[in-house]
């Protein structure tokens, strides 16, 4: 069988490389949020708490659309956020990979607060206490104990939202459009080519990458899971 | 050392008000389940803050509400061995009895790993994970874990009270020896008479919050009063004893004591060694004269110094002999028949058999108490 229809164009190839890119930015930039934010809500009672979880579930509920249109309003050119960032940092979001990996994150930081949430409330507290009487203080509890019993959340976390990533389609297109090499992820290069005479080749071609990718990251998921677990020998 | 404890907290409907001044190398809190022990050293080693009141360990204040001092539990340095060991999951036992050490400062580090992996036999477990450990296993571990920390004081709440009686057998010499061989001074939580009994140098005897009696454990374990009606029968006297002599023909153990001279089977220690033994109230009986022809080897001539409460078909005689207090469990319906009254001469029995492993153990080294 002939193979050489499976071979990518040079766009093809801009579309899936961009959307690894911004996956794994947005995957690795809401970690420590996400870690924080997850900390906060299974650990902390404070006034508002019920506001801050449902803040966080927004981007979840909301037709992506919405959020898109929000986040453009907020982090576009002139919106308050955005033209802050870029004045005082010269961090620009609008029309730029940076924005698509902005909106991936927000897409997908409920879906990794939640795992990294309910795997904290999941750890034996009197562990941690005990580790206070032998010596540690809070801070080297959480990073001794806390944290690596936590850990299989935060790999679940983790992939969720390279997975929501490699998804995400309506927030993206409309907070940072469609613009080849710079903000067409793998769904809006689809789209595009579907919306081209002759483009259902390309599609197809993207379809099938998109279909590998999301199953690798599952099963790389799994597997490391699984060593983790075998490592902790939880009971 | 001397530990200080002057509390009172609320825990719901709980109300805990205890005092006491302890200075023995292993303090046994003892009660039964709900009288307010565990509540007592999660206070001590900071678990909890108290509502009010006062903890200090020598010159060492941990908790004065009414100065504002409260030491966070990780400055403390007092070690914890819980019920339910709690070692971690995700570390290998080398690494949970390494974990306190981590935290002390070089100086501070006053306990060797490889005299504690010694003392508790931890030597074949290092490189396995704690899930793979029995019950037993993992108690040693989490005493060891305590200890590795350096700790100033140590804490023991129940650590038996989850294991079966063949693992109760194993770790109880452990105990033993940390009590004589360890610089560090225990506190013992338990609801078992018999543990106390055999562990404890010094007993507060806990009852709904509140403290009933403490002090020595000798003074402590006859006094009649103190004891749940339920576990009477395994109270009784604590003897000191010294070996006195061994008869191989026999493979009989004679001791020595102000009481007089017990046989117990088997060869206790080496000659001249202290022992501690107790002697069982279910175990004694009591005889209006020497009595001649009996298989039972011990008899002990003492004076009818107390008969305890009389309203059930039990009662409890407290003996003298010699200026060793023994105690006799009999029915009522025997008070009644021998016309038992105080300052009455009668002999006490015991069954030579009735001394097992559990109730001759090392005598606390007299010279390590200050």
């Amino acid at each position: 069988m002939n193979m050489g229809w499976m071979e990518l164009s040079p766009e093809e190839w801009d579309a899936v490389y961009l959307s690894v890119k911004v996956a794994a930015w947005a995957m690795v930039a809401s970690l420590p949020l996400g870690v924080l934010t997850a900390l906060l809500l299974a650990r902390r009672e404070f006034w508002g708490k019920s506001v801050v979880n449902g803040l966080v579930h927004l981007p979840l509920i909301l037709p992506p659309v919405v959020t898109g249109y929000l986040l453009l309003l907020t982090f576009g050119a002139r919106g308050p956020a955005g033209s802050f960032l870029a004045e005082n940092f010269g961090i620009v979001f609008s029309f730029r990979w940076t924005g698509a990996a902005l909106a991936c994150a927000v897409m997908g930081f409920p879906l990794m607060v939640r795992a990294i949430r309910l795997s904290i409330e999941a750890v034996d507290r009197k562990l941690e206490a005990a580790a206070g009487t032998l010596g540690a203080s809070p801070f080297w509890v959480f990073l001794t104990i806390t944290l690596p019993l936590t850990l299989p959340g935060i790999v679940a976390g983790m992939i969720l939202s390279f997975a929501k990533a490699m998804g995400e389609f309506g927030a993206t297109i409309t907070f940072v459009s469609n613009i080849p090499r710079q903000t067409q992820t793998l769904p809006s290069a689809i789209y595009t080519f579907t919306q081209v005479p002759g483009g259902d080749a390309s599609a197809l071609r993207l379809t099938i990458i998109s279909i590998i990718i999301s199953m690798g990251a599952l099963i790389a998921s799994e597997l490391l899971a699984r060593r983790i677990g075998r490592r902790m020998d939880i009971e | 050392m001397t530990l200080t404890v002057e509390v009172r907290h609320q825990f719901g409907a709980f109300h805990l008000d205890a005092s006491f001044v302890s200075s023995g190398r292993l303090t046994a809190l003892f009660g039964s389940s709900g009288s307010g022990k565990t509540s007592i050293v999660n206070l001590i080693g900071g678990l909890v803050r108290p509502r009010e009141g006062r903890i200090a360990i020598d010159g060492r204040v941990l908790v004065d509400t009414k100065a504002d001092i409260f030491i966070p539990k990780h400055q403390r340095r007092i070690g914890y061995v819980f019920q339910d060991a709690r070692l971690f999951p995700h570390l290998s036992i080398r690494q949970n009895l390494q974990y306190g050490r981590w935290f002390t400062a070089v100086a501070e580090r006053v306990t060797d790993f490889d005299g504690i992996v010694g003392l508790l036999g931890l030597e074949s477990l290092l490189d396995r994970k704690p899930n793979l450990l029995s019950g037993g296993e993992k108690q040693r571990v989490a005493i060891g874990r305590a200890l590795l920390a350096s700790p100033k004081l140590l804490l023991m709440d129940e650590p038996l009270a989850s294991l079966d009686d063949a693992r109760k057998a194993e770790i109880l010499p452990y105990i033993e020896r940390l009590r004589d061989e360890a610089k560090t001074p225990i506190v013992y939580v338990s609801h078992a008479i018999s543990e106390v009994a055999r562990l404890a140098t010094d007993i507060v005897v806990m009852s709904n919050g509140r403290v009933l009696a403490s002090g020595a454990a000798r003074d402590i374990m006859q006094r009649l009063d103190l004891i749940p009606a339920g576990e009477r029968g395994e109270t009784g006297a604590v003897i000191d004893m010294v070996m006195a002599s061994y008869d191989d023909a026999f493979d009989i153990s004679v001791l020595r004591s102000a009481a007089g001279d017990i046989r117990t089977p088997g060869k206790a220690s080496a000659i001249g060694e202290r022992l501690r033994v107790r002697i069982r109230a279910r175990d004694v009986m009591i005889a209006m004269e020497k009595p001649r022809g009996l298989s039972a080897l011990n008899v002990l001539e003492g004076t009818v110094v107390q008969i305890g409460e009389t309203s059930g078909p039990l009662v409890e005689i407290r003996l003298m002999c010699g200026g060793e207090a023994v105690i006799s469990r009999i029915t009522r319906q025997s008070l009644h028949v021998l016309q038992l009254h105080t300052g009455m001469t009668v002999f006490a029995v015991v069954k030579t058999v009735s001394f097992d492993a559990g109730n001759v153990s090392p005598g606390v080294n007299a010279g390590l108490l200050e």
